[in-house]
């Protein structure tokens, strides 16, 4: 008897085919891009997507009634739509298009953070947060004298659940915290932070820069207040991400930047505000890079998260197994649910040594500090090496990490 | 006191040197190798006001005048990165101020080593190389004054 359910794997050859940049090589080798965590790598039908609009129905959008315009806003907000069914939102008005997740946060504490956060209350977010979901909570704590509260990291990488319990306070206006760490890989349990936090009548705001191209998302199972993302780390073009919120609060929130687009009537006594979500969306947005945004979400539901995912365990696996019979290395960051990402040092190198000469052999991994300054502090390290996977990595390619990284040690040793 | 040789004469010595090699991979062994070698800086100026800081790697250099002439000593927690600051003192340590302050330092390109001066890698060599012609430029202006 079989009950297993199997997922059907995938054929990465034909997937790699689809990567245009994968066919290159740097310094002499084959390229192994390891740094996709950073920003991945863009499918040709993303980069059609970008040539075909300018070439074939550039226009303003939203505005014009001349067919050009009609397409182009039919494409671009058709993304929309298909942002809304890729998070589960309940409604496309909910999907807010900014330059990524780190405008949308800065979005979020400068509108509503600015109208809910009074001196005295308590903004919470965690030890291993990127800069992009520190500074914006920072500029406004310093501006309304609220207090910035920190839930710890434990060694294995994972937070301190019990801490962040004990943080909660009925002060506690917002919490925003990262729903995959981008330097650790960490899962981080957001559906049992978000219910806290509602008890205590608290928002919750979900940095979703790292899960959104590895994990299932759906805002409504979730319940998160606010949710933002960027198209680059899932398939998709720079320049281009996603807000979403709860209609209730978009609405009562107030805007963010003045000028066309937002607007419903302007007359110099005053001005009346558009509806959502263009309230949020002020002048002529990223149009090319929006429209194939839909290009890069439709990749990654017809290759199917499931295969990626199971993929991309199975490459983690691998790494984490082969990493750690290297002399000397240690992997920060252990948490029992991880992405495909392996951060590590080695006894006695510096991350930066091992990054150049990798590099040398046609191997692009992420060194330094990963934008989580006080993360690695806490760790009492000056930085990590960082090796994260997306679906078109190979099991040869890891062999040639593995190789590379002998070789580093050798030398450097 | 040993005499110093001029600015192009060394550089052309790194040049034939680097030219032996074919390969990144002995390029760099050989940069290791420099970063080895080069004395460790006295703990006593390891301080932050000698450190040229960038994002990934801390490199720490003082500067001393004698006689007319620069001499410089560096650290750096990175090895690669040691490695090339060595190479910089090599050519640098024991010049004029004016001849340090006006080398383009040609050699970088000529072995290959200009990615280390993109913005990416500032804390490479770009910063090294500005923070030399700064203490150049600090102690001619100081001569000048001084008479
Ligand atoms: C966890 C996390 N949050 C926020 C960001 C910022 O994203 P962006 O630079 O696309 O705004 C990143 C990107 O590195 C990230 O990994």
């Amino acid at each position: 008897m079989i009950t297993e359910t199997t997922i059907p794997s995938l054929d990465i050859a034909a997937i790699r085919r689809q990567f245009p940049v994968l066919q290159r090589e740097v310094k002499g080798h084959p390229l192994v891009y390891l740094d996709n965590a950073a920003t991945s790598q863009k499918p040709k039908v993303v980069i059609d997507a970008l040539v075909d609009y300018y070439s074939g129905y550039n226009a303003n959008i939203h505005r014009g009634i001349h067919t050009l315009a009609e397409e182009a806003t039919a494409a671009f907000e058709a993304t929309r739509d298909t942002v809304a069914r890729f998070i589960n939102a309940a409604s496309r008005e909910q999907i807010i298009f900014t330059r990524g997740t780190t405008e949308s946060i800065n979005l979020v504490a400068q509108t509503w953070g600015r109208q809910q956060v009074n001196k005295g209350d308590e903004i919470i977010i965690s030890g291993m947060e990127h800069h992009s979901n520190i500074v914006p909570w920072q500029l406004l704590c310093l501006e309304k004298e609220a207090v910035l509260k920190v839930i710890p990291v434990l060694d294995n990488g994972e937070l301190d659940m019990d801490a962040y319990k004990a943080l909660l306070s009925p002060r506690t206006k917002i919490v925003s915290i990262v729903h995959v760490s981008n330097a650790l890989g960490t899962v981080n349990p957001v559906k049992e932070i978000i219910d806290a936090a509602h008890r205590q009548g608290a928002v919750v705001m979900i940095d979703g820069a790292q899960s959104s191209v590895h994990l299932d998302i759906d805002v409504q199972v979730l319940d998160c207040d606010f949710f933002a993302m960027s198209a680059h780390k899932v398939y998709g073009p720079t320049g281009i991400g996603v807000l979403y919120g709860k209609k209730e609060l978009l609405d009562a929130m107030p805007v963010f930047q003045g000028g066309g687009e937002m607007i419903k009537e302007v007359s110099f006594e005053g001005t009346t505000f558009n509806e959502l979500p263009y309230k949020y969306e002020a002048g002529t947005p990223n149009i090319a890079d929006t429209v194939a945004f839909k290009a890069a979400l439709d990749f990654v539901t017809e290759t199917g998260k499931d295969r990626m995912r199971q993929h991309e365990d199975q490459l983690l696996a691998y790494a984490t197994d082969k990493l750690q019979q290297l002399p000397g290395l240690r992997i920060i960051g252990q948490a029992a649910e991880k992405i495909s990402l392996v951060s590590f040092i080695i006894d006695g190198i510096h991350p930066q040594d091992i990054g150049i000469l990798l590099d040398t052999q046609g191997i692009a991994v992420r060194t330094g500090h990963h934008c989580a300054q006080p993360l690695m502090h806490r760790f009492g390290i000056p930085g990590t090496v960082r090796a994260s996977f997306a679906v078109y990595n190979t099991m040869e390619e890891l062999d040639r990490l593995i190789a590379g990284l002998q070789r580093a040690i050798k030398l450097l040793a | 006191m040993e005499e110093t040789k001029p600015i192009a004469e060394i550089e052309k010595e790194i040049v034939e040197e680097f030219a032996l090699f074919d390969s990144w991979d002995d390029k760099y062994e050989y940069i290791i190798d420099l970063g080895k070698k080069l004395a460790p800086l006295a703990q006593e100026h390891k301080l932050d006001e000698n450190k040229i800081k960038g994002c990934q790697s801390t490199v720490w250099m003082v500067a001393n005048y004698r006689d007319g002439r620069v001499f410089f000593e560096a650290d750096s927690d990175a090895i690669i990165v040691k490695g090339l600051v060595s190479m910089l003192i090599r050519v640098l340590s024991g010049q004029t101020p004016d001849a340090i302050i006006e080398t383009p330092l040609a050699f970088i390109q000529q072995i290959g080593m200009t990615s280390h001066l993109a913005q990416t890698r500032s804390n490479g060599l770009l910063s090294m190389v500005k923070q030399m012609k700064n203490y150049a430029l600090a102690y001619k202006l100081k001569n000048e004054v001084n008479g």
